[in-house]
């Protein structure tokens, strides 16, 4: 297994605004990685600067095994890019562009494009000024989709769709991964990420904090337990690994359990005579909230200010 | 709840975005006139002289179109017939685009949606806008008043000014505010302004050198097409000299129909729609969208054409009068001798045909900084990152734009020199003179805009965000070097920093290579810096 997208200790500013702070990603052949964090963790500036859109300050990138800046081009003609954010010439249709972007890109499939544009129910006639945002984005998606090419970094490419176009997204992404296709998905939709994903990376504040399987990543955190018993257990607060053990009452307790540490847990309860255990394993929304809660708490305003700075860029 | 509901909180908003932007319009144009009339003071203080010099601008055709009716031998009358063209052209540009940018752009990038879904009533956006503009003429108009008697004028006349200055502004923030019903888009909306505003300087221009001389012998009877003209108008308040007030009238009637033409328009159609309905288009991309220069030239196609019709029209105009204008001072001897002294080597429709082309390829140079200003936008709204992120090296992108925008200047001064030379030829069977003459100084102040187009192309490379103020900005500055700074007797390198003083005044004077190499070398040396600097520097909406 070759690493498609390696990326050791990147660094790029804004001003004084340090939008990534020392990015670590790889990304393998083959695999469908999820790339998740809320707005302004530094999803998008990742992806801009493996599309040689932006210049890195610092550390190594590596794309298909050469260097994203200065093989731009040659690079661009093997992997397809859907935005989140989509802009489109307001006098064109949305056929000439997703044509215009395919012909650009040197790998136009005809047949793929039209087979994309019945799933999505786009209208490709009419003025890409009259299109909705979930149409625009189909635009997009279209264009980025129906590329022959090896690699595609969707950059949360489903904002804006609705239900029923995610789940035409999500079947055309796993026909993508059988094809042998590498897909980097970045995304705030955890269940998106959760149906689809084969590896995981968490962003925060311009860091990668966690990478893994979905499996991996659901050891490292706790299992909620809902347990009753015969015999009254008041010691669970005690063991190794055990958190917010909330009590029923002295037969019956919700607690969590480092995954680790489920066994000892198991093993404690066994002789208190179990009537019911309930296992859950932590949901990804878990997962992150692990990793956002402080923010959630309103600590950590550095990201709403990042994204506050960049909307703010925008002058005509 | 009424259709205004909300008025007064975006006009307070729309100062709050304006709080720098408006008080630099003010100040620069204000500044303008006052150091005009402080130059032309110290130059015409002798009485003798002005009379000397007013009768030659009266008699001259060429001084009438360039600069107005002659208003009498006042130094505040002189002064501001010189002056009160670019004056009104910088404050219609003021306004107008205030106008635009609190209505139709609001509108194209999502924000007037946002304020619609407030309790904002119907018209609150359209009468904020109208509000702020015509404010900001009132102040203006103040602005000059003082600066004029701050230069030792009298109060009436330099009210008047201030009259003759605001009143265009109010005009052209009626003729901005349908304009802004009208184009779905803000290019469109100003592009439409800009066509207005060609009409307004062309009829008056007309008008003025088809007018006769006054028994003074100091004053120009304007003929009617000068009455149609906006700008006409406020050259015949003749501050200083009649003062007449009546015109105001004018202003505030024609603006008064033109604002309600507007709100009558906004009533009629849906926010975020123009008036003319979006249509269906091809499903599939024809081939050549996709080639060399495919989305370049869709995207530029519109303004090339626009610009190229205008200016072509605006030339054969100027061209079709040059006959009149020689009959004219063949009458007039003492006329002769000036012009034939300013102008040794050429004939007095030589010397005409210098200063049209002048005009036009200032104007030229307006296409070459929109197209080239253009890759800004296409970077600051998103639509740059999924191009670049195909096979399209940035290099490849930003060539075919400044091929547009070079090689469309050059055709567009070529073709404007085409078209007068044959109405010129047509008029007076004398082909070759009219077609070389234009179309040589066409080419040659091609030249010039292009040296200032390589500045544009710079600016984007090296500082994206200052792109547009600094394109603008040398823009205008050339204007106001070129059409004043005789006038304001500003130092020669200040002067030499329009690449158009450069230029050299063919067919007037013979053509001389050197100084066109030259531009042409500073073109490609700030073209190649810009495209260089682009490729190492962030690309798209967050550079």
């Amino acid at each position: 297994m070759d690493d498609v997208i390696r990326i050791r200790s990147l660094v790029k500013s804004f001003g004084r605004t340090r939008a990534l702070d020392g990015v670590d990603l790889t990304v393998t052949r083959g695999e469908v990685h999820g790339f998740l964090g809320p707005n302004g963790a530094g999803k998008s500036t990742t992806i801009r600067v493996l599309l040689g859109l932006l210049r890195k300050d610092a550390g190594e990138v590596s794309l298909l095994g050469r260097d994203p800046w200065r093989d731009a081009v040659p690079l661009h003609r093997r992997l397809a890019y859907v935005p989140g954010d989509v802009h489109l010439w307001p006098n064109l249709t949305g056929g000439e562009a997703i044509d215009l972007l395919g012909e650009l890109r040197g790998r136009a499939d005809r047949h793929r494009r039209d087979e994309l544009v019945e799933r999505f129910q786009l209208d490709p006639t009419k003025k890409c000024s009259t299109y909705s945002k979930g149409n625009r984005q189909k635009v997009a998606m279209v264009a980025g989709l129906a590329a022959d090419v090896e690699l595609f970094l969707l950059d949360e490419p489903t904002s804006g769709l609705d239900p029923l176009m995610e789940t035409v997204f999500q079947d055309v992404v796993r026909q993508m991964r059988d094809d042998g296709a590498t897909v980097l998905l970045s995304s705030h939709i955890l269940a998106e990420a959760e149906a689809l994903c084969d590896r995981i990376s968490i962003i925060r504040e311009g860091r990668v904090v966690e990478t893994g399987t979905l499996a991996e990543l659901r050891h490292l955190t706790r299992t909620s337990v809902h347990v009753t018993t015969q015999h009254p257990v008041t010691d669970l607060a005690t063991l190794p690994g055990v958190s917010a053990v909330i009590a029923d009452d002295d037969r019956s307790a919700q607690l969590e359990v480092e995954s680790a540490q489920l066994g000892t847990v198991i093993e404690h309860l066994g002789p208190r005579g179990v009537v019911s255990l309930t296992c859950s394993p932590p949901t990804l929304e878990e997962l992150f909230l692990r990793h956002y809660g402080t923010e959630l708490n309103g600590r950590h305003r550095r990201d709403e200010l990042v994204t506050a700075g960049t909307a703010g860029s925008e002058e005509s | 709840m009424t259709t205004l509901t909300g008025t007064t909180r975006l006009i307070r908003l729309g100062l709050r975005r304006d709080r720098i932007l408006l008080p630099t319009w003010i100040v620069a144009i204000a500044g303008l006139a006052g150091a005009t009339v402080a130059s032309y003071t110290a130059m015409m203080s002798d009485a003798a002289q002005r009379l000397a010099t007013a009768t030659y601008a009266a008699g001259n055709p060429i001084a009438r179109l360039m600069d107005g009716p002659a208003s009498g031998t006042d130094l505040g009358a002189m002064s501001m017939v010189e002056s009160y063209q670019v004056l009104a052209i910088l404050t219609a540009l003021m306004s107008a685009q205030a106008v635009v940018r609190h209505t139709r752009q609001d509108e194209e990038t999502g924000r007037a949606e946002l304020l619609g879904s407030a309790v904002v009533g119907r018209h609150a956006r359209l009468s904020a806008a109208l509000a702020i503009a015509l404010g900001a003429n009132v102040v203006l108009g103040l602005a000059v008043a003082g600066a004029l008697v701050a230069s030792d004028l009298g109060l009436t006349g330099a009210l008047a000014s201030g009259l003759a200055v605001a009143g265009v502004g109010w005009v052209f923030a009626g003729i901005a505010a349908i304009a802004a019903q009208v184009f779905a888009t803000a290019r469109g909306a100003n592009a439409a302004v800009g066509a207005a505003l060609g009409a307004a300087f062309l009829l008056r221009g007309v008008g003025d050198v088809l007018g006769h001389v006054a028994d003074s012998g100091v004053q120009v009877i304007s003929a009617w097409p000068s009455w149609l003209s906006p700008i006409g108008w406020g050259q015949q308040v003749r501050p200083f000299q009649e003062d007449n007030w009546w015109i105001a009238g004018l202003f505030v009637g024609l603006t008064v129909a033109l604002a309600s033409v507007a709100f009558a328009l906004a009533g009629h159609r849906d926010v975020g729609a123009g008036m003319v309905p979006a249509r269906t288009g091809p499903a599939y991309a024809a081939p050549a969208l996709g080639s060399n220069l495919g989305l370049a030239w869709r995207l530029q196609r519109g303004t090339l054409l626009t610009w190229l019709g205008g200016l072509v029209a605006l030339t054969a105009v100027f061209a079709s009068v040059a006959d009149s204008a020689e009959d004219l001072v063949a009458e007039n001897d003492q006329l002769t001798e000036i012009l034939a002294r300013l102008a040794p080597q050429g004939t007095v429709v030589d010397l005409y045909f210098t200063l049209t082309m002048a005009i036009i390829g200032i104007a030229a140079a307006g296409y070459t900084v929109q197209v080239l200003l253009r890759m800004r936008a296409e970077e600051t709204t998103g639509r740059l990152e999924p191009v670049l992120a195909t096979a399209v090296h940035r290099r490849a992108w930003m060539g075919r734009h400044v091929t547009i925008a070079f090689v469309g200047t050059a055709a567009i001064l070529a073709l404007s020199g085409l078209a007068g030379g044959v109405v010129y030829g047509a008029m007076t069977g004398r082909w070759a003179d009219g077609i070389n003459g234009l179309v040589a100084a066409g080419l040659a102040n091609a030249a010039a805009a292009l040296a200032l187009g390589g500045f544009v192309v710079a600016a984007f490379g090296l500082v994206p965000r200052w792109a547009g103020a600094l394109a603008w900005s040398a823009l205008t500055a050339s204007l106001v070097v070129g059409q004043l700074g005789a006038l304001l007797e500003l130092p020669q390198t200040v002067l030499n920093l329009s690449p158009f003083t450069h230029v050299p005044a063919i067919p007037a004077e013979a053509f001389s290579a050197t100084p066109v190499l030259i531009l042409l070398g500073v073109a490609a040396a700030l073209t190649a810096v810009g495209m260089l600097a682009f490729r190492h520097r962030d690309a798209g909406a967050v550079a």
